[in-house]
């Protein structure tokens, strides 16, 4: 066991899969020599030379279509898009090809591409960097969507990501890349992406949440707490597939649910909880499923982004809300 | 010029040498002694406040920044050649090309401090906003070009994207639908040999960054970028026979980035210190300095004063931008749309409702 950090974590996935897998190729902007931005491929281009790990041209259309290349003919490319925000032009890849490789070749060519992203408000940052797109990436059929709120489930689940013969769309939640610490077991093991995790037991409330909300959900429940509120904390882990089972099974017992997003709400995974609340437990229903999100609007530079940010008073209001309705 | 520096030959328009001294008197621009000291000094006011933004950002009174430190020739040059109603499109890194066409350094810093109202550039004619997503803003030029055209307007629409920024699909099909189309815009490719950490040499193949504009059938031109003569007359003469001729033009002007990428990057991790010490002697503030003393044109004291003046001026339009009123929700909201949706509007609704909750709910 080795304390990590989200960062850390990441980074000892790759390492062990570029170890142990020679197909597996990182590149990405500023992604080897420097080990990228926010550091999580660092030393690995040191260990693994930089045939394997390198630094590409600025252009991400071109680092995701060199991937379905790659990918097609064999290799196993983890590519990095910068920040979420960046990956604009990679969408006629990812949309275009990458999603759609397989079906449309009736299974003979597959995209085993990892596609990491930083995502996610919070951190002060210049407009592009603060946004949260994980539902136009679930909206998008072939794609596999991971977001991890530890560092432990960030391991697991890039190692299953990387052995993962369909595209994932990796998203990282920077706003605490750093902030966790946590034991993780230095050996190789994986999470199986399309599941759930129910993270702590409850009786009146369901609520979903993943990324960085996880913690800001944890901070409610203490409010909730007080208020005599049993709230059952689910972490969503994977966008897509969805984990339909889990999410019914927590909102039968409850009939109650919440979900917060740091995204804009509509059209979100909000959204798409609620209905799989409605679709699978609608009898048990005792209020309105609830989504708590970011407004539909850009993600306010620094100053105002406190308007934006999802507050835990916020979440324990609507629990609140919820629970008496 | 654009015969004698074919960017095939990787020629590079050069007037003055290290030392101030005119090697290359066919392209000494037209420049009167008055307009070469407000260049100085427009020059050493952008200098002054790029270096007093990276501390202020040390003492986290601003957030992250991409210094100019080492470039201020271009963006210099680039603002005595546009006229109010010229267009710039801006990448970021261009500071004194946004102060010459009237924004103001408060509304830099308010920018950097995190106020969408940074952006605005009240005064200013004919800018578009900083462009923060590499390259996307050439085609912006572009379509700005055609309107100039269009309406047959006596005006030419300058862009500036970094050496990175070359690689990506949007410089492409920028610098092909103008060579298409034809009209009135100049590309200025900063080429500070760094895109963060990447060296120049991992973004193309092609021997330089100028040559590009040949297979778009546009004109192309390497500048030395610390050379203010030299890029003051490139883009000058770009401009002209941009509107003359409806020409597309694409500078290359050579630099270095002497500063960090941005105030959260750490050179040191890829270029070495003899390499960014190759460097001092090409400052451009440096040269045209030598240039200016040894034609009796300004002396070092005159620069002390001037420093600290604009020290003053600058902390003064900093501390302005301190005080600079809280951000409303209501701003959150009231810019995306010419009428507000009636659900954001529910959402702003609700979510005063429960500001309201809050206060009650904090004081218990
Ligand atoms: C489309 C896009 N991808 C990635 C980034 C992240 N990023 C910001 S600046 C930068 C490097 C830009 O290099 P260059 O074009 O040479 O300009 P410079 O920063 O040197 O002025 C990168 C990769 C971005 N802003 N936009």
């Amino acid at each position: 066991m080795k304390v990590m950090t989200i960062v850390n974590a990441v980074n000892d996935a790759l390492d062990i899969k570029l170890g142990d897998d020679r197909n597996v190729i990182v590149y990405g902007e500023d992604v080897g020599v420097e080990g990228g931005v926010f550091r999580v491929t660092e030393n690995l281009q040191k260990k693994y030379g930089v045939e394997r790990v390198f630094d590409s041209p600025l252009a991400e259309d071109g680092i995701m279509g060199t991937a379905v290349g790659m990918a097609v003919a064999g290799l196993r490319p983890v590519v990095e898009m910068q920040f979420s925000g960046f990956a604009y032009p990679a969408f006629n890849q990812i949309i275009s090809h990458a999603s759609r490789m397989r079906n449309r070749s009736r299974g003979k060519y597959t995209t085993p591409i990892v596609v990491r992203m930083p995502y996610g408000g919070g951190i002060n940052a210049l407009e592009h960097h603060s946004e949260s797109m994980e539902a136009i990436y679930g909206h998008i059929p072939g794609l596999k969507v991971v977001i991890p709120s530890t560092p432990h489930d960030a391991k697991g689940l890039m190692i299953a990501a990387i052995e993962s013969n369909d595209t994932v769309i990796f998203m990282e939640p920077k706003r605490i890349y750093r902030a966790i610490k946590q034991e993780v077991s230095e050996d190789k093991f994986s999470i199986p992406i399309g599941k759930a995790k129910v993270l702590s037991k409850g009786s009146d409330v369901t609520v979903v949440a993943y990324g960085a909300m996880i913690r800001e959900v944890q901070k409610a429940m203490i409010m909730a707490k007080n208020a005599g509120i049993s709230v059952e904390l689910i972490d969503l882990r994977t966008i897509y597939p969805i984990d339909r089972e889990t999410i019914a099974e927590s909102v039968k017992k409850t009939g109650r649910v919440i979900t917060v997003v740091e995204s804009p709400g509509s059209f979100s995974v909000a959204s798409e909880i609620s209905q799989i609340a409605n679709e699978e437990a609608f009898v048990y229903l005792e209020a309105p499923p609830k989504r708590v999100t970011g407004f539909d609007t850009i993600v306010p530079l620094p100053k105002g982004e406190h308007h934006y940010i999802i507050s835990p008073e916020k979440i324990f209001y609507e629990i609140e809300r919820t629970v008496k309705f | 010029m654009f015969e004698k520096y074919n960017p095939l030959d990787n020629n590079m328009l050069q007037v003055i040498d290290n030392d101030g001294k005119i090697i290359n008197k066919e392209f000494f621009p037209n420049l009167s002694d008055d307009q070469i000291v407000k260049a100085y000094r427009d020059m050493l006011f952008a200098r002054t406040a790029d270096l007093m933004i990276v501390s202020y950002q040390r003492q986290g009174r601003i957030f992250t920044y991409p210094p100019n430190y080492g470039q201020e020739a271009i963006a210099g040059a680039i603002g005595a050649n546009l006229k109010d109603d010229d267009w710039l499109v801006p990448a970021f890194r261009e500071m004194g090309a946004y102060l010459a066409k009237g924004a103001t350094l408060k509304e830099l810093f308010l920018y950097f401090m995190g106020y969408e109202d940074g952006s605005l550039f009240k005064n200013a004619k004919n800018i578009f906003p900083m462009s923060v997503p590499i390259a996307s803003q050439l085609t912006h030029a572009v379509g700005v070009a055609y309107e100039l055209k269009y309406n047959k307007k006596d005006n030419v629409v300058l862009t500036v994207v970094g050496d990175g920024g070359t690689s990506e699909g949007d410089f492409h099909e920028a610098l092909n639908i103008a060579g298409v189309w034809k009209g009135p815009v100049v590309f200025v490719v900063q080429n500070n040999q760094y895109g963060i950490s990447t060296p120049v040499s991992v973004q193309t193949a092609s021997k330089n960054i100028a040559v590009k504009s040949i297979a778009y059938g546009i004109k192309g031109i390497k500048v030395d970028g610390n050379d203010y003569f030299a890029m003051y007359k490139a883009i000058n003469e770009s401009i002209t026979i941009a509107k003359k001729e409806n020409m597309p033009v694409l500078i290359e002007a050579l630099t270095y980035r002497k500063g960090a990428h941005t105030t959260s990057d750490d050179p040191t991790k890829y270029r070495t210190k003899e390499e960014e010490e190759s460097w001092e002697e090409k400052d451009p503030l440096l040269r045209l300095k030598k240039y200016l003393i040894s034609n009796k044109l300004f002396t070092e004291k005159e620069e002390e004063k001037l420093i600290s003046q604009y020290k003053k001026e600058i902390d003064r339009q900093f501390i302005e931008a301190e005080n600079y009123p809280k951000y409303p929700l209501d701003d959150v909201f009231k810019y995306l749309y010419e009428d507000m949706p009636a659900d954001l509007l529910i959402q702003k609704n609700n979510h005063e409702k429960f500001l309201k909750w809050k206060e009650n709910f904090v004081k218990n």
